[in-house]
C-alpha cells in the first residue's frame, strides 16, 4: 500500500522532486522563454497548493470535498482584513488567515464528518456557499461584490535586510515559493508519518479500518481540519497576489476548479495536483486570451479527464511505465 | 469489457498527441508575436465577456475594435498601428488581476482599457497603477474609481453614480411626485446611488417611505415588492443592473404596480431595455449615451458603421464607452507627442473630445481634478412601443451636460498622487 | 404585519413551488444514479431559450409542451454518451462531468443565443393580478403553481402504479438487487434521467416567463434546490417536496425582516436540519451515508 505513494524505481524517487525544485527555482528565467510570466508563475504556485491542499484530503483520505474553496476564502479575507484593518504585516496576515480559514474548517468538519461519499460532497457545497454568501452580502465588513480592498502586501523584514515584495514580481515569487516549500514540507511529513499511513488505510478500506480500532471520524475530522489549514494558507497567498479578496474565492465553482486540477494532475500522487493546476492555469489562461467562448474548451477538458484520464496525468504516465 | 479498455487506449493515445501539438503551437506563439509586433503599439482591454456582464462587454469590444479600425486607417499614433490585445476577466478579480500583469509584464502594453465590473475595475486600477500605465475604465460606475480610490493614471468614461442620481431626480420629483420608494441593490454601486438620489429628494423637500435592499442576484422581487406597494410611495425606483432590473420590471408589470405607482429609476441600458418584453418597458430613466440624436455632428455615421459591423444591431451607451476611451488614447498621444504614462495623463486633464468623438450636443471633457470625463445624461422615457425601429426603446427629453450632474472637484474625495 | 407576514408565506410557497420542480428532477437523477447534476441549471437555461425559440411557431401552450420534450431529448442524448459512462464510478467523476457540462451549456447557449438577455412574452390573459389586494397573485404564478402540483401528482403516481416507477422506486433502495433480478438498469437510468431533465426544461420555460432569460439564470437557481433536497432528506421526494416549499417560505419571509439573509437562511435552515436530524426529515437511514 505504501509502495503506490512512492515511486516505483528508487532512483527516480529523487530524480523527480530535483527536477520539480530546480524548475521551480529558475521558473522566472525559463518561463518568458516560453511565452509566460513571473505574475502567472506565482498563481500557478497557490493554486497549485490549494489543489495540493484539497487532495491531501481527497487522494490520501479518500474523502471529497467540494466546498473547500470557501476555506481559500475565508483565508484571503483573514489576510486581507489583517492588512487593511490591524496591522501592516505580512507574515501576520497570512498567520491570521491560516488559522481563520483552519478553525472554521474544524468546526465545521466536527458536524459533518460522519457524511460519506456523494452526501458529504453535497454538505460541503452547501456549507461553503453560506461563507460565500457570508462574503458576498455582509458588504460594510468584506466589501461585498466589490471585494476587500485597498491593501498591500508590506515589505518582509528580515532582520538583516528588508525585501520588497510589493514592486518586485521575482522576489514575491521567491517568497511564495518559499512560502510552498514550507506547506509542501509540512505535508509530506505529515503523510509519511503513521498517521498519514492511517489516512491511506482508511482511504483503501474504510471497514477494516474500522475493524482494526482505528476511531475513523476523529482521522477523518483530524485530515478534513489540517487540510483546511493548508487551503486557507493557500487562500492568504492569494490575497497577497492579488492585493484583493473577493467572494469569487468561495464559489463552490472554484472548489470545482481545484478539485479538477486534484483529478487531472493525477490525485494518488503527492505532486500530481501541482501538476494539474499547471495545466489547469496555463490552458485557462491560454485559450482565453484566443477565444472569447473558452468555458466550452474548459467544459471539455473536464469531460475528457472524467472520460479517458481518469487517474489524471501523472497516473496515465504510471500506468504506462507499469506495462 | 477489454475491448472497450482497447477502445479507451487508443483514444487516449490521439488525445495525447492532440494535446502535445496545440502544446506546442502554444509554446512557439508567442515567439510569433515578438517577431511581428515590434513597430505596433499595443493596447490591452480586460472585460468580463463571460458571466453576468457579457452582453455589455462585448459591446464595449465592438466598440473600441471600431475605434481601432478608424485610427489606424488615419495612420495610427505616432505613425504606429495600435495592436489590440483583449482578455476576459470572467467576471472575477483574480482572473481579472492576472491578465493585466499579463499584458502589462509580457505583452508590454502601452494603454489599458476595462473593467465593466467597479470592483475589478478597482483591483486593476491598483495593478495599472504599481506599472504606470495609462488606464481608461470604460465602464465600472462605482464613485471610488474617480473618487477616494482615484489614481494618478486611470480615468473614467462612463458616469459616477452621483452624476446618474443627479440628472434625473428633479424631473422625477417634478413629474412624477415627491414621495419615493427605493429598491436598492445591496452592493457599493447601489448603495450610492440610492443615496445621491435620496440626497437630492431631501432638498427639493420630498419623503422617503422606504428602501428595499435587495441581494446582488435576487431572482424573484415579489416580496420587496409587497412591502414597497403597502407603503404607498408616488414613485417606485427601480435601482439594480442587468439581470436583476430585467427580473424586477419583469415583475413589476406582472403584478400591475406600474399602473398604481409610477415606476422609474436612475441608470438605464439598451441592453436591458431589449431583454424586456414590452410591458415592463415603463418609467422615466437617464441613458449614458444613445444613438437617436437628430442633427447632433457625427451620430448617424457612427451608428450606420456598428450596424454594418455587428450585425445590424444599433450601438449603445457601452459600445461608445468603448469608442470613446480608445479614441480618447489615440487623440491624446499624437497631440502631446508622446507614450509616456505620466505625461499623457498630465495632458488629459481637462482635455476636450472632439465632435466626431463625443457624439452629444454638449461640452465633453475629462477633468483635471478627479479624472472623471464630464460626459451628458439622456433623460427620457422608456418606451413600450418601439418608435420605428424596433430597437427604438427610449425617448430622450432633455441632454443635460456632465458638469451639471457632477458634484464639484472637491467633493469627490479625490486627491491625486503623482509619481516625484 | 400579520398582513404583511401572510402575504409573505404563500408569496413563500408560490416560489417555493418552483425550486420543488427543479429539486424534484435533481433528486430522481441523484437518487436512482448517485449523481449530483450540476448541470441541471444549465438544462433549464436549454428549456427556456427552446421556448423562446419555438414560441413564435408554436405560441406560448405550444413552447410549454414542446420545449420540455425536446430538452429531454438533448438530456437524454447527453446520458448515453456521456453520463452514462460514469455510472458505478466513484461520485467524484459524475460530480466533475456534470461541472463541466454546466461549462458548455452556459457558454453553448451564449454561442447560440447570444449574450445578452431575450424578451420571453407570456400570455397577456395571465400577466397580470388576480385581485388588487391579493396583487402578488398573478394568473401565471398560479398557473406555475398548479403545474408544480399536476407534475408531481403525475410524477408520484407514475412511480406508485407503473411497473418502471416501482423499479425507479425499488433502484433507488437498492439497485444492485434490482439489476439481478433482471431488471435492464441501464434503460431505467437512461428514462430516469430524462425524466429528471424533461423536468429542468419545464422549469426553464416556467423561469423564463418571469425572470430575465439570459445564459447565466441558471446557476442561481440552482442552489436552493440542492438545499430543497439536503433538506428534505436524500433519497425521499416526499423530502424534496417539503423541503422546497419549506426554503421558499423560510427565505420569502426573511426577506421582509433581514433581506440581506434571504439567501443565507436557506443555509442556516439546512444547518439546523443537518444538526438535528442528520439524515435530513424525511431520509432514511443508510440512504447514502
Amino acid at each position: 500500500m505504501s509502495g503506490k505513494l512512492k515511486l516505483e524505481s528508487s532512483g527516480l524517487k529523487f530524480v523527480a522532486p530535483a527536477a520539480i525544485w530546480t524548475a521551480l527555482l529558475l521558473a522566472p528565467f525559463w518561463m518568458p522563454l516560453l511565452g509566460g510570466y513571473t505574475a502567472l508563475g506565482t498563481r500557478v504556485l497557490v493554486l497549485g497548493l490549494a489543489a495540493m491542499s484539497v487532495n491531501f484530503l481527497l487522494g490520501f483520505t479518500g474523502v471529497l470535498s467540494f466546498g473547500h474553496a470557501a476555506w481559500f476564502g475565508i483565508g484571503a479575507y483573514g489576510c486581507g482584513m489583517i492588512l487593511k484593518f490591524i496591522a501592516p504585516s505580512t507574515p501576520l496576515g497570512i498567520l491570521a488567515g491560516t488559522l481563520a480559514g483552519g478553525l472554521a474548517g474544524a468546526v465545521l468538519g466536527a458536524l459533518i464528518v460522519r457524511r460519506r461519499g456523494v452526501y458529504f460532497a453535497m454538505v460541503t457545497i452547501a456549507f461553503g456557499q453560506v461563507f460565500y454568501y457570508i462574503a458576498f452580502q455582509w458588504s460594510s465588513v468584506t466589501g461585498g461584490d466589490d471585494g476587500l480592498r485597498p491593501f498591500y502586501r508590506q515589505p518582509l523584514h528580515l532582520g538583516i535586510a528588508t525585501v520588497d515584495i510589493l514592486n518586485n514580481a521575482a522576489a514575491f515569487y521567491y517568497f511564495v515559493l518559499a512560502c510552498f516549500a514550507l506547506a509542501a514540507a509540512a505535508m509530506a511529513f505529515i503523510l509519511r508519518s503513521p498517521f498519514g499511513r492511517t489516512m491511506l488505510a482508511i482511504r483503501e478500506n474504510e471497514r477494516r479500518a474500522r475493524f482494526l480500532g482505528i476511531p475513523i471520524e476523529l482521522h477523518i475530522w483530524i485530515a478534513f481540519t489540517l487540510s483546511c489549514f493548508f487551503m486557507a494558507y493557500a487562500g492568504s497567498l492569494y490575497a497577497l497576489v492579488n492585493n484583493f479578496a473577493d467572494p469569487r474565492g468561495l464559489h463552490y465553482s472554484q472548489s470545482g476548479d481545484f478539485v479538477m486540477m486534484a483529478v487531472m494532475g493525477g490525485m494518488r500522487s503527492f505532486w500530481g495536483p501541482l501538476l494539474g493546476a499547471i495545466v489547469f492555469v496555463v490552458f485557462q489562461d491560454y485559450v482565453s486570451s484566443v477565444t472569447i467562448n473558452w468555458q466550452i474548451f474548459i467544459g471539455f477538458l473536464f469531460v475528457l479527464v472524467v472520460l479517458f484520464f481518469p487517474r489524471g496525468i501523472l497516473g496515465a504516465i504510471r500506468r504506462r511505465a507499469a506495462l | 469489457m477489454t475491448k472497450r479498455l482497447k477502445f479507451g487506449a487508443v483514444d487516449r493515445r490521439t488525445i495525447v498527441k492532440a494535446g502535445a501539438v496545440a502544446g506546442l503551437s502554444q509554446i512557439a506563439k508567442p515567439f510569433v508575436w515578438s517577431a511581428r509586433a515590434a513597430d505596433t503599439i499595443k493596447v490591452g482591454m480586460v472585460d468580463p465577456f463571460t458571466g453576468v456582464y457579457a452582453a455589455v462587454a462585448q459591446n464595449e469590444l465592438i466598440g473600441v475594435k471600431y475605434a481601432v479600425e478608424q485610427i489606424n486607417a488615419k495612420g495610427g499614433v505616432l505613425g504606429r498601428e495600435i495592436e489590440l490585445l483583449v482578455e476576459d476577466s470572467a467576471n472575477d478579480v483574480g482572473i481579472g488581476v492576472q491578465k493585466t500583469r499579463k499584458l502589462i509584464e509580457r505583452d508590454g502594453i502601452q494603454f489599458l482599457i476595462g473593467d465593466v465590473n467597479s470592483g475589478i475595475a478597482l483591483a486593476i486600477a491598483q495593478v495599472s497603477n504599481e506599472k504606470k500605465v495609462l488606464h481608461i475604465v470604460s465602464g465600472g460606475h462605482t464613485d471610488g474609481i474617480t473618487g477616494k480610490d482615484c489614481h494618478w493614471n486611470v480615468y473614467r468614461v462612463c458616469n459616477t453614480t452621483k452624476m446618474e442620481a443627479n440628472s434625473v431626480a428633479e424631473l422625477l420629483f417634478q413629474k412624477y411626485g415627491k414621495k419615493w420608494h427605493f429598491i436598492t441593490p445591496d452592493y457599493a454601486f447601489g448603495h450610492t446611488l440610492q443615496e445621491a438620489a435620496q440626497a437630492d429628494l431631501k432638498k427639493f423637500g420630498g419623503t422617503v417611505t422606504g428602501n428595499e435592499l435587495t441581494p446582488l442576484g435576487t431572482t424573484d422581487f415579489s416580496a420587496y415588492l409587497i412591502k414597497a406597494r403597502a407603503a404607498n410611495p408616488d414613485v417606485l425606483l427601480v435601482l439594480p443592473q442587468g439581470l436583476d432590473m430585467v427580473n424586477c420590471l419583469k415583475q413589476v408589470a406582472q403584478f400591475g404596480i406600474d399602473k398604481q405607482i409610477h415606476v422609474a429609476g436612475l441608470q438605464q441600458e439598451l441592453e436591458s431595455l431589449e431583454a424586456m418584453p414590452p410591458e415592463a418597458r415603463v418609467g422615466i430613466w437617464m441613458f449614458e449615451w444613445y444613438w437617436k440624436q437628430p442633427g447632433v455632428p457625427g451620430v448617424e455615421k457612427f451608428v450606420a458603421d456598428i450596424r454594418s459591423r455587428s450585425g445590424g444591431k444599433v450601438p449603445t451607451a457601452r459600445t461608445w464607452f468603448g469608442y470613446t476611451s480608445m479614441m480618447t488614447y489615440a487623440l491624446v498621444a499624437n497631440q502631446a507627442k508622446t507614450l509616456d504614462g505620466v505625461q499623457l495623463a498630465k495632458a488629459l486633464g481637462n482635455f476636450e473630445l472632439p465632435a466626431e468623438v463625443k457624439l452629444q450636443p454638449n461640452k465633453c471633457y475629462y477633468r483635471a481634478g478627479d479624472h472623471q470625463l464630464m460626459t451628458s445624461a439622456f433623460v427620457g422615457e422608456a418606451l413600450t412601443k418601439p418608435a420605428g425601429d424596433p430597437e427604438d426603446l427610449f425617448k430622450v427629453d432633455t441632454v443635460i451636460p456632465g458638469d451639471k450632474t457632477s458634484p464639484p472637484e472637491s467633493e469627490t474625495g479625490c486627491t491625486l498622487q503623482w509619481p516625484a | 404585519m400579520t398582513q404583511l407576514l401572510l402575504f409573505n408565506i404563500t408569496n413563500g410557497l408560490i416560489i417555493g413551488a418552483f425550486y420543488v420542480l427543479m429539486a424534484i428532477g435533481l433528486s430522481l437523477i441523484l437518487n436512482l444514479s448517485n449523481v449530483i447534476n450540476f448541470a441541471h441549471g444549465g438544462f433549464l437555461v436549454v428549456g427556456g431559450y427552446i421556448a423562446y425559440t419555438i414560441e413564435p411557431y408554436l405560441g406560448f401552450w405550444g413552447a410549454l409542451i414542446a420545449s420540455p420534450f425536446l430538452t429531454a431529448i438533448i438530456g437524454l442524448a447527453v446520458e448515453k454518451v456521456l453520463i452514462s459512462r460514469v455510472y458505478g464510478r466513484d461520485p467524484l467523476y459524475s460530480l466533475l462531468l456534470t461541472f463541466g457540462l454546466a461549462f458548455i451549456l452556459e457558454d453553448g447557449t451564449r454561442v447560440i443565443w447570444g449574450a445578452n438577455g431575450k424578451p420571453f412574452t407570456i400570455p397577456a390573459a395571465l400577466a397580470q393580478p388576480l385581485s388588487n389586494e391579493f396583487f402578488f397573485i398573478t394568473g401565471y404564478r398560479l398557473f406555475m403553481v398548479a403545474m408544480v402540483a399536476a407534475m408531481i401528482a403525475i410524477l408520484f403516481a407514475l412511480l406508485r402504479y407503473t411497473r418502471a416507477g416501482i423499479r425507479v422506486r425499488a433502484g433507488t433502495l437498492d439497485l444492485e438487487t434490482v439489476s439481478a433480478l433482471g431488471v435492464n438498469v441501464r434503460a431505467l437510468r437512461s428514462m430516469n434521467f430524462a425524466v429528471g431533465i424533461f423536468l429542468a426544461g419545464l422549469s426553464g420555460v416556467l423561469a423564463g416567463g418571469q425572470l430575465g432569460l439570459e445564459p447565466t439564470m441558471g446557476a442561481g437557481l440552482l442552489m436552493p434546490s440542492f438545499i430543497a433536497i439536503i433538506v428534505g432528506g436524500v433519497g425521499s421526494l416526499t423530502g424534496t417536496l417539503v423541503g422546497g416549499l419549506l426554503i421558499g417560505v423560510a427565505s420569502g419571509v426573511t426577506a421582509v425582516f433581514f433581506p440581506a439573509a434571504s439567501e443565507a437562511i436557506m443555509y442556516v435552515l439546512m444547518a439546523v436540519v443537518l444538526l438535528i436530524r442528520p439524515r435530513g426529515l424525511f431520509g432514511e437511514e443508510g440512504m447514502l451515508t
